[in-house]
């Protein structure tokens, strides 16, 4: 227990001693979420729209007023003809085109019906889907407008749960904290044992008496310390620069919290069992794990939507799962009894990770 | 000029030997084509429905088989007690709980008015979005509907009613795969002209051969134009490669002129290649490049609007991507591939990626010195 204690010790000391290691651990993780929690955002304000209107009339010029007042639209630009509807959206900055037919209100008046183009440019499907939906929505609401009997009426009233202003941080910012956690820690660790390969004072640490699991865990220890700081930070900067709550037990999230930094730090411990060079171990833990881990955890794309082999292989993301868990206890202020399916996988992974990089570890004894 | 011919000659010799980058060459394309571009998709899926019918009478099974009827929608779940629907929400099971009021039909019918109540999943805020509109849209056909059954008694003159027609132009099909592959094309490109380029670099200076090269009769330009011209060449052959699997695999059409995306794509080059020999000259192992290069690779794809539209970022980010050479080359190679957008159209984009070229490189040969 003593040797384990100095062999902690002798870890702190090599990593306090780098400066840029602090730097990394610290500075990068903050700088991330900065920049990515605001810019990641598949919300649409204010989307630049076009429109063509030969009618000119009351009608469509009220329904020019509701776009306009929408928050989702923005008028830029009226076209004379619809032979200019193709050249501007090839510029790609006017996402959407309205048409009215020639006589739009007389129509309207005469027939009781009136045809209206929507032109979207769909080149980007999931925008061009919203913006037709908010289209489409918008016209049925001015339809009702023009609807003038109030007779038998269903009134919704539609109230938005864990998130009553739909902010877009709520959506991205927990997958954010997820993956930069795991990849700060999977890297750090990685490199250690990698380090230590490559200068040659692992057969150094081989020939002392300390056993295959107490150099894990001495390496290790003091990261999960360091991590933990990060967690503390990160958990900071979401509440105070995105304002995500914390609704349910700050003990139990905090407790979540270091099971999956135990989780990925044994993960970079395998990484550096299985590759000889520093350089190796960066790759694997780099590029290895950062697109899987952004493409395959429900970060950014929603896992319910993509093919069935991928949503197989998410389940193997150690992220899928814990962003389940903060949206839980942070959103939606959810208990363990919610979760528990979660943290069990979890605790299995780590397992499963810290048991296969002790065999190997052993097997180099040998 | 024979002697920039040799230096040519002796990096293709090189990367072809080192089996890593060659490696990488051919995988890095079928890899990302195959295995990315379908994972990363927003299709819509179903809308997952909980409904508390409380009332049970013919007007709320009218309205929840409606519902069922919409494509949109699936109706996952049905319970009588609202707690049951919300931890199903608690769990993700459902995105929204539709509540029917008991007395749905008789406050319908009694008071011309009927509540009902929508709880939808705000988390995903445009999914939310999406949902009420949708939502809103099923609710007011059914009001237009009863209103024609049950009043059908006194004359009601149909009111006016604007038909809109949607058409989704340059991608009909609604396909996330054909936007994607664009996409994924310049993360590729990229990782040839930034990454591998610049460690190709480094390399030659952790191994001490730049040394070598240092004593020779070679200049500085010469050096750095023959460690940059195959890898614009490998640059172009994997797009080339690149987009012969994305029409071949996904039916990604090519709207555009090739010429000019390659031209665009060596301006691209030009400008990652500067910046990524400019970043060498900070580090002198290979190590220490791959760090400081994912750092910048990591902010601009997410910043260039890649996965993400970006359209809806913040203002400050926007001019920050007036620096970012991938912002430019992302939204270009969409324009071009998928709309056949021309030179007009992205003119502008051209000159100023081609300055942003001209200050990485101006750059990269200040810092850049012989005697290192």
């Amino acid at each position: 227990m003593h040797r384990l204690i100095s062999f902690i010790k002798k870890e702190f000391h090599h990593i306090f001693r780098d400066f840029r290691t602090l730097i990394i651990l610290f500075g990068i993780p903050a700088a991330q979420i900065m920049i990515f929690g605001y810019v990641i955002t598949t919300d649409i304000r204010d989307a630049k729209i076009a429109v063509v209107d030969q009618a000119h009339d009351e009608i469509t010029m009220r329904l020019i007023d509701k776009f306009e007042a929408s928050e989702f639209f923005s008028v830029r630009q009226y076209l004379n003809s619809a032979d200019e509807i193709e050249p501007v959206l090839k510029k790609g900055k006017i996402k959407q085109v309205i048409v009215f037919e020639p006589d739009f209100g007389a129509q309207l008046l005469r027939n009781g019906e009136a045809s209206l183009a929507i032109i979207t440019d769909a080149s980007e499907p999931n925008t061009g889907r919203l913006l037709a939906s908010y289209s489409e929505a918008l016209i049925a609401d001015f339809n009702r407008g023009l609807f003038q009997t109030k007779a038998m009426r269903i009134i919704p009233t539609v109230r938005m749960i864990y998130n009553p202003t739909l902010q877009n941080e709520f959506m991205f910012v927990p997958g954010l904290m997820t993956l930069i956690l795991m990849l700060i820690c999977a890297l750090m660790t990685s490199i250690t044992i990698a380090r230590e390969k490559e200068f040659g004072t692992m057969e150094v640490l081989l020939v002392s008496p300390l056993r295959p699991i107490q150099i894990i865990v001495g390496k290790v220890a003091p990261y999960l310390v360091l991590a933990f700081g990060d967690v503390l930070l990160i958990l900071a900067m979401a509440n105070l620069f995105f304002g995500l709550p914390v609704k349910g037990s700050l003990a139990l999230l905090l407790f979540e919290s270091i099971l999956y930094i135990g989780l990925s730090l044994s993960l970079g411990i395998l990484i550096s069992t299985v590759s000889q060079t520093m350089q190796q171990a960066m790759f694997i833990s780099l590029i290895g794990l950062m697109l899987p881990s952004i493409l395959l955890s429900g970060f950014i794309f929603p896992l319910e939507n993509t093919p069935v082999f991928y949503r197989i292989v998410s389940l193997f993301m150690p992220p899928r799962w814990f962003i389940v868990i903060i949206k839980n206890i942070m959103l939606k202020g959810t208990g363990l009894k919610f979760v528990w399916k979660e943290t069990l996988v979890l605790i299995a992974m780590t397992a499963v990770f810290i048991g296969i990089s002790a065999k190997k570890f052993k097997m180099r004894l040998e | 000029m024979s002697r920039l011919k040799y230096l040519l000659h002796k990096e293709f010799i090189q990367i072809r030997r080192n089996t890593f980058i060659a490696r990488a060459i051919i995988a890095m394309p079928i890899a990302q084509m195959l295995i990315l571009v379908p994972a990363v998709t927003f299709d819509i899926r179903h809308i997952d429905l909980c409904v508390v019918d409380q009332d049970l009478s013919p007007m709320s099974r009218q309205l929840t088989s409606k519902l069922q009827g919409s494509t949109f929608f699936r109706i996952k779940k049905a319970t009588f007690s609202l707690t049951e629907a919300e931890n199903a929400m608690h769990r993700g099971e459902v995105d929204v709980i539709i509540n029917i009021p008991d007395d749905f039909e008789r406050d319908l019918i009694q008071s011309d008015s009927a509540p009902l109540q929508l709880l939808i999943d705000g988390i995903n805020g445009s999914l939310a979005q999406t949902s009420m509109a949708y939502l809103s849209g099923v609710i007011m056909d059914f009001n237009r509907k009863i209103v024609l059954e049950h009043i059908a008694l006194k004359p009601v003159s149909p009111s006016p009613q604007i038909q809109p027609r949607t058409r989704y132009w340059f991608n009909p099909e609604l396909d996330y795969k054909i936007y994607m592959a664009p996409g994924i094309l310049a993360i590729l490109v990229t990782a040839i002209g930034f990454l591998l380029s610049g460690l190709n670099l480094v390399r030659e200076k952790e191994m001490g051969t730049s040394e070598q090269i240092n004593v020779t009769p070679v200049g500085k330009y010469e050096f750095i134009i023959a460690k940059m011209v195959p890898f614009m060449v490998i640059g172009i052959l994997d797009l080339i490669f690149g987009l012969a699997l994305a029409m071949l695999v996904y039916h990604m059409p090519f709207e555009g002129n090739i010429f000019l995306l390659f031209g665009f794509v060596l301006i691209y080059l030009v400008a990652v290649m500067g910046l990524g020999l400019f970043l060498s000259t900070f580090s002198s192992t290979q190590q220490q490049y791959l760090f400081i290069c994912f750092f910048f690779m990591m902010i601009f794809n997410l910043m260039s609007g890649i996965f993400t539209p970006a359209d809806s970022m913040p203002l400050w980010a926007h001019r920050l991507n007036l620096l970012n050479p991938a912002a430019y080359f992302i939204r270009v190679i969409r324009l071009i591939i998928l709309k056949g957008s021309g030179f007009r159209d992205i003119g502008l984009d051209m000159l100023r990626l081609s300055l942003i070229a001209v200050l990485t490189t101006t750059l990269a040969s200040m810092k850049y010195k012989k005697t290192a």
